[in-house]
């Protein structure tokens, strides 16, 4: 089935904007497969919305405050924390480096 | 042991008379488990050495009459956060995720002593109808190895459905208790959005997602569902309602008498014959214990789940951008810069399923469409909203089938997203309206022979109607008596 609701082009450029990849066949199947659902989509857009509120959430709260108060975590925590990061070191988490020292302009 | 011939109240009062000791218990639960597991598959990590920990603790300090959950073994869905036991939403996102918190629910049954066994199996972070979508294996139907358990609380559910133990956690986004619940022959309870709080609940689409439990028997359900509930201030949604004692009301004297039933004709016409002859015989039951039963419509039903796969991926497009390969989570260790890190993480992270659910949010709230899809679909959220409000005005409890169909074969539908998203064409309104709604036995298929659910809905915190209908429901029908045969046909 061809989709008819989204191109490769615009399932490249929402990858994108979500940081994802998709190699080239899984991009074809994915394109097919979200215009097949995008098509089920488009079931609601002749629903007569005219004047009709959006609804974004079922709560019965209003507002919820609270003391803006800090809340120090505990060097235990703190510990716990960095072991599920990815890589550490020395209390800290360490990522590839980012600045490209080539196009450093200083 | 099994749980199939006791119940809360019963195990209590063998651990109070020291008929058992917790410690026995939970040995006798995990051996349980394990001689079953490798068939059904419902656990991601089996806990035994925090479990007799617990249980010995629990010995330790003696169990007096008020602490009914004390030494009770039970199970947690695997995207609930467990303080130093390993959490992955069955993602490889999280494959060695251990929290550092725990969830609010977790926190209320550890401070009631319960004995969490382990985290059971579910579709990556609970986006899925079957299990299929879990990153580590498939969990299968107790009822049928060949079937799925739904999803996607699947886990919880076959574990409850194989004896492993009395009740397990679930969360519900779209039907993800109720569904597998039906599938399995147990009950399955989504309270009030706002009823109980989602700290600590890894998040999907946050103005849905709502924990529950899935059980054998109904007041256990109530008793469990109580003990999780109440306001929270780490969730400024949460509730300042106050939270009734529902089982206490669950007793000889319980009636539905004069009880005001709507059945929507859409959650009836559609049915496959064999569940439809099952939701019949149930209604005229619950005729038969005098309520009345009248044909109402929910006219914007069909728009349910169009509506809530654009909402509710479009939450998780935004929930699910914390997984960036940084702060913790799988990191592509080939990632050579920032956007590298980012991109090739999520992309060998994430799944197929959670990757199309990303895709169809961020479409759905991207310029250009944001008009057409995710505010018209708010729009729809309130049209559906609407229609059950209209309905509550005359009737007291809503009621039809959870599922159109009963549990399908392991791989029939997951090369084909939409069809497995019509299977929740059922349950979805329920949390565009933020309503409590269980499913509970009402019989089984001629056809297959699979367990069938009822599905009963009602008012925004009317939690009691909708239990104690289902007890009268139970206490006059055996249906929840049946148990699978494991490893034989049924």
């Amino acid at each position: 089935m061809m989709a008819s609701k989204i191109t490769e082009q615009e399932v490249k450029h929402v990858a994108e904007l979500a940081k994802l990849e998709f190699p080239q066949a899984e991009l074809e199947q994915f394109t097919t497969q979200l215009g097949s659902i995008i098509d089920m989509f488009e079931e609601i857009a002749n629903e007569d919305t005219d004047g009709v509120e959006p609804m974004t959430n079922a709560t019965d709260r209003v507002n919820a405050m609270r003391e803006d108060k800090a809340v120090k975590a505990s060097p235990e925590e703190t510990a716990a924390l960095l072991k599920n990061a990815p890589d550490a070191a020395d209390g800290y988490i360490r990522v590839p480096v980012i600045i490209d020292e080539s196009e450093d302009g200083e | 042991m099994d749980f199939y011939q006791t119940d809360l109240s019963q195990l209590h009062d063998d651990l109070v008379n020291k008929k058992i000791s917790a410690t026995e218990l939970t040995r006798e639960t995990l051996d349980h488990i394990k001689g079953n597991d490798d068939q059904v598959k419902a656990f991601l990590t089996l806990d035994e050495e925090g479990a007799m920990k617990q249980a010995q603790a629990v010995d330790e300090a003696g169990i007096s009459a008020d602490q009914l959950l004390a030494g009770i073994p039970l199970a947690v869905k695997d995207n609930i956060l467990t303080k130093g036991l390993r959490t992955t939403a069955a993602s490889k996102m999280l494959e060695n995720f251990t929290p550092v918190y725990d969830a609010t629910v977790v926190e209320k049954l550890k401070q009631a002593g319960y004995v969490n066994v382990g985290k059971t199996n579910l579709d990556e972070f609970a986006m899925g109808s079957s299990t299929e979508n879990s990153a580590f294996f498939t969990t299968h139907n107790p009822w049928d190895l060949t079937r799925v358990p739904g999803g996607s609380s699947g886990g919880s559910a076959a574990a409850v459905a194989a004896g492993d133990v009395l009740g397990a956690l679930g969360t519900d986004t779209g039907g993800s208790i109720r569904m597998p619940a039906s599938f399995n022959g147990i009950v399955g309870m989504k309270p009030t959005y706002g009823r109980v709080s989602r700290w600590g609940i890894i998040a999907f689409g946050s103005s849905f997602d709502q924990v529950g439990w899935l059980t054998r028997s109904v007041k256990d359900n109530a008793y469990l569902t109580a003990l999780i509930a109440g306001n929270d201030e780490h969730d400024t949604t949460s509730s300042l309602k106050e939270v009734p004692d529902w089982a206490a009301q669950l007793n000889d004297s319980t009636s539905i008498k004069g009880l005001k039933i709507a059945v929507p004709k859409e959650y009836y016409d559609g049915l496959r014959a064999d569940v439809k002859a099952v939701i019949k015989a149930a209604l005229d039951h619950l005729e038969s214990l005098g309520a009345t039963v009248d044909e109402v419509s929910l006219p914007h039903t069909h728009d349910g789940v169009p509506a809530y796969y654009i909402l509710a991926s479009s939450e998780a497009s935004s929930n699910l951008q914390r997984y960036d390969g940084i702060r913790y989570g799988y990191r592509a260790p080939e990632a050579k810069n920032l956007e590298e890190v980012y991109v090739k993480s999520r992309s060998q992270g994430f799944g197929d399923e959670v990757k199309r659910r990303i895709m169809l949010g961020t479409f759905s709230l991207s310029a250009g469409f944001y008009d057409a899809y995710f505010n018209k679909a708010a729009k729809v959220r309130r049209l559906i909203s609407d229609d059950f409000t209209k309905v509550f005005k005359d009737y007291d409890l809503i009621v039809g089938a959870t599922g159109a169909s009963t549990a399908f074969k392991i791989g029939a539908e997951i090369d084909d997203p939409k069809t497995m998203y019509m299977n929740d064409v059922l349950t979805v309104p329920v949390n565009m309206a933020g309503l409590p709604a269980m499913s509970l036995p009402a019989g089984f298929s001629a056809e297959d022979g699979m367990p069938v659910g009822l599905q009963l809905i009602g008012k925004p915190f009317d939690e009691q109607t909708i239990y104690n209908t289902g007890y009268v429901f139970e206490q006059t029908t055996d249906f929840h008596q049946k148990t699978p045969q494991l490893g034989g046909q049924n």
